[in-house]
């Protein structure tokens, strides 16, 4: 795993509630076989005028200059501001990779789906949920404010306004552990090696059919 | 001992090691893998030098870039080389690692990941059961704990056999009564997304209860569960029952002689017990549901075969209304326009969600000596596996789909998200039995309306969305 500690950036609103994550990365950039090389095809067909397709020179590709990543204002931004229940339904971890490959470190929302926030925080990219009333907030001065930036410290569980307000998020102990030294999650499993075979063993006693 | 619901039941069987705070290692006892979730998790295993823990909990099939014509054409069948080499590249791994069953690319037995684990009785009562693949919620109708799971923890599972986790919350959906006559599964979890939407599921366990459910087949069952997913939850399940038994009994991988005695006295207590609290319990009136249709770009944006597609000016959350005007705009509808004035030009039956046999048979019964609408280019009926597609022919429903004008294919994922050759058009609108009607989901500017079998075939036939309780 990726580790997370802190990102101060630029940040870019996704002003739109169950962002799903076809709409993050279509199914045709799913044939790959790599881990890399997603990040020119995030949010594809909402990013570019024509259809995409693997292996194309996608800097050569016409963008939609009204999508919003496309915007002079937000090029470069590193901290992507949701709406609710974002990275809504197929479990493609393919939609953190090329979030990540794009450049975003964080994204900030009220709500996101479970398998996307697992395959998030497994890859360090940090989700952070705040409730809608602060994320409609926040996404009005992103809005209002050109070069609007945010400072997230994962080690305080802070996302810090340019006017110095200090936002508190949440966040699994665990998770933040993991997160913050980087760790090796099936490492760290493999230290309960003794554990498992002890369990395998006497699972198998209990329920052989699982086994035949 | 205090009362237990069915997930706490698979949970407590299921646990390795708990820490303080809850984290838990949960033993995986069955591993499905494909081609397009796996690649990355086993080269991961290969750099850190790792190999599969338990290979005989593995069971794979190729299904999402696999072609449904022309497979007398071979591998060389499919044409995109990228789809090709990801195909190859499970056969490979598959090769290298091992696994229980695989079923490639062409072999008679393969289908759609969760339509074989059933079928083949890799899926068993008790379990927990992992995919790379969110639709792995479907087998939970089989009484287990399933579901998805991302890349990095289809590698973890190979690794160790085991996932970290915390306990999920845990909701009861209760379906009392009987459904009315032509009113499909479908119906019922497209009318349950309806009623807690696309998120209300996040953090749950879902266990579907009640008479409705349990009056359904297996295949219906799976049909629910397949659908959690949609409304957020990661796992759906059914208790055990008889109709859970008799499905599973006589499969290859189910226990038999001694071994299945002792496997069923165990299987007939996976069931939550009276009085087990829930964290959420929400109801449902069986006689009230009707026939169900998506309007929207998400399975929360559905109505009833009666509807009207909705007005965002009703809508007083702008955040929800921009989201309502933004679908509306995407799939060309009009506000207030009735739903039975929409016309598909394109019709899919199949997906995981609904390519059973009896899913066929309930789409033949409404074909049968009809012909396809001629405002409707494409009508394809794809099975879910070699066997299911083999039992519908001994039944002589591919002559009831033909005849009408369908085609009718080889199994696999098809057009339910594209990945092979099976896509609409920009400006397709289709009349569809899968589970997501995303934007660009069945293919980019496609337009995808939710359905049932019945309510599909209707649709095809009609020319445009019909009420098939009066077709």
């Amino acid at each position: 795993m990726e580790k997370f500690v802190k990102q101060e950036g630029l940040v870019a609103p996704m002003d739109r509630a169950n962002v799903d994550t076809d709409a993050v990365i279509p199914k045709q950039y799913l044939k790959s076989i790599l881990k890399t090389g997603y990040g020119p095809n995030l949010f594809d067909e909402w990013r570019y005028l024509d259809h995409g397709e693997p292996g194309m020179d996608h800097s050569k590709r016409p963008v939609n200059p009204d999508f919003v990543l496309n915007q002079p204002r937000y090029r470069g931004a590193t901290v992507l501001l949701a709406r609710e229940n974002f990275g809504c339904g197929s479990s493609r971890e393919h939609a953190p990779w090329a979030l990540l490959q794009y450049g975003f470190q964080a994204v900030i929302a009220p709500s996101f789906a479970d398998i996307f926030y697992n395959n998030s925080l497994k890859n360090g990219l940090l989700l952070i949920k705040l409730d809608a009333q602060t994320v409609d907030r926040l996404m009005k001065d992103v809005h209002a404010n050109k070069g609007y930036r945010l400072a997230v410290d994962l080690e305080q569980q802070t996302v810090t306004t340019p006017a110095g307000e200090h936002i508190k998020f949440d966040i699994d102990p665990a998770t933040k552990v993991n997160l913050l030294n980087g760790l090796d999650e099936i490492g760290l499993t493999l230290r309960h090696a003794d554990e498992i075979k002890a369990f395998e063993a006497r699972h198998k006693q209990e329920q052989p059919w699982l086994f035949s | 001992m205090t009362a237990r619901t069915l997930y706490e039941k698979l949970w407590d069987s299921h646990l390795v090691h708990e820490a303080a705070d809850g984290t838990a290692l949960v033993y995986i006892d069955r591993h499905l893998v494909h081609e397009v979730t796996s690649p990355q998790a086993y080269e991961g295993l290969r750099l850190a030098n790792r190999k599969p823990w338990r290979v005989d909990s593995i069971v794979a099939t190729a299904d999402h870039n696999t072609p449904t014509r022309r497979w007398d054409r071979g591998i060389a069948g499919i044409e995109d080389p990228v789809s090709r080499l990801q195909v190859e590249t499970l056969d490979a791994n598959i090769k290298e690692h091992g696994a229980k069953i695989y079923f490639p690319y062409l072999d008679r037995q393969q289908g759609i990941v969760h339509v074989i684990g059933p079928e083949q009785g890799a899926t068993l009562p008790g379990m927990t059961l992992v995919c790379g693949d969110s639709h792995t919620s479907t087998h939970g109708a089989l009484g287990c704990l399933a579901f998805g799971i991302g890349t990095s923890e289809v590698e973890h599972v190979l690794a160790t056999q085991c996932l970290v986790m915390k306990k999920s919350k845990t909701m009861k959906i209760e379906v009392e009564g009987a459904l009315g006559a032509g009113v499909t599964a479908k119906d019922i979890i497209l009318a349950v997304i309806g009623k807690i939407g696309s998120a209300g599921g996040t953090g749950y366990t879902i266990e579907f209860s009640g008479s409705a459910i349990r009056a359904l087949s297996m295949e219906g069952r799976m049909t629910v569960c397949n659908m959690s997913i949609e409304a957020g939850a990661r796992a759906g399940m059914v208790a055990v029952d008889e109709a859970t038994l008799q499905y599973v009994k006589g499969r290859p991988l189910s226990p038999k002689g001694a071994l299945w005695d002792r496997a069923v006295a165990h299987w007939r207590t996976l069931v939550s017990d009276p009085g087990a609290k829930f964290d959420k319990v929400v109801a449902l009136d069986a006689a009230e549901i009707q026939p169900q249709v998506t309007w929207g770009t998400n399975p929360q944006m559905v109505t009833t075969i009666d509807g009207k597609v909705p007005d965002p000016k009703d809508e007083q959350d702008p955040v929800k209304r921009e989201w309502i005007e933004r679908a509306l705009k995407y799939m060309d509808l009009k506000a207030n326009m009735p739903i039975t004035e929409i016309r598909p030009d394109k019709v899919f039956i199949g997906a995981c969600t609904n390519s059973r046999i009896e899913d066929l048979r309930s789409a033949a019964a409404v074909v049968k000596g009809r012909q396809v609408a001629p405002g409707v280019k494409l009508a394809i009926v794809v099975p879910g596996s070699g066997l299911v597609k083999r039992q519908a022919e001994e039944e002589g429903l591919d002559k009831v789909f033909t005849a009408a004008g369908f085609e009718w294919r080889e199994p696999g994922c098809s057009m339910c998200l594209g990945m092979n050759d099976d896509l609409l058009s920009p400006g397709d609108r289709c009349a569809s039995t899968s589970n997501r009607n995303f934007e660009g989901r069945q293919g980019p500017g496609g337009r995808t309306h939710l359905v049932s079998p019945a309510m599909a075939a209707a649709a095809a036939i009609a020319g445009h969305f019909v009420d098939v309780r009066n077709f």
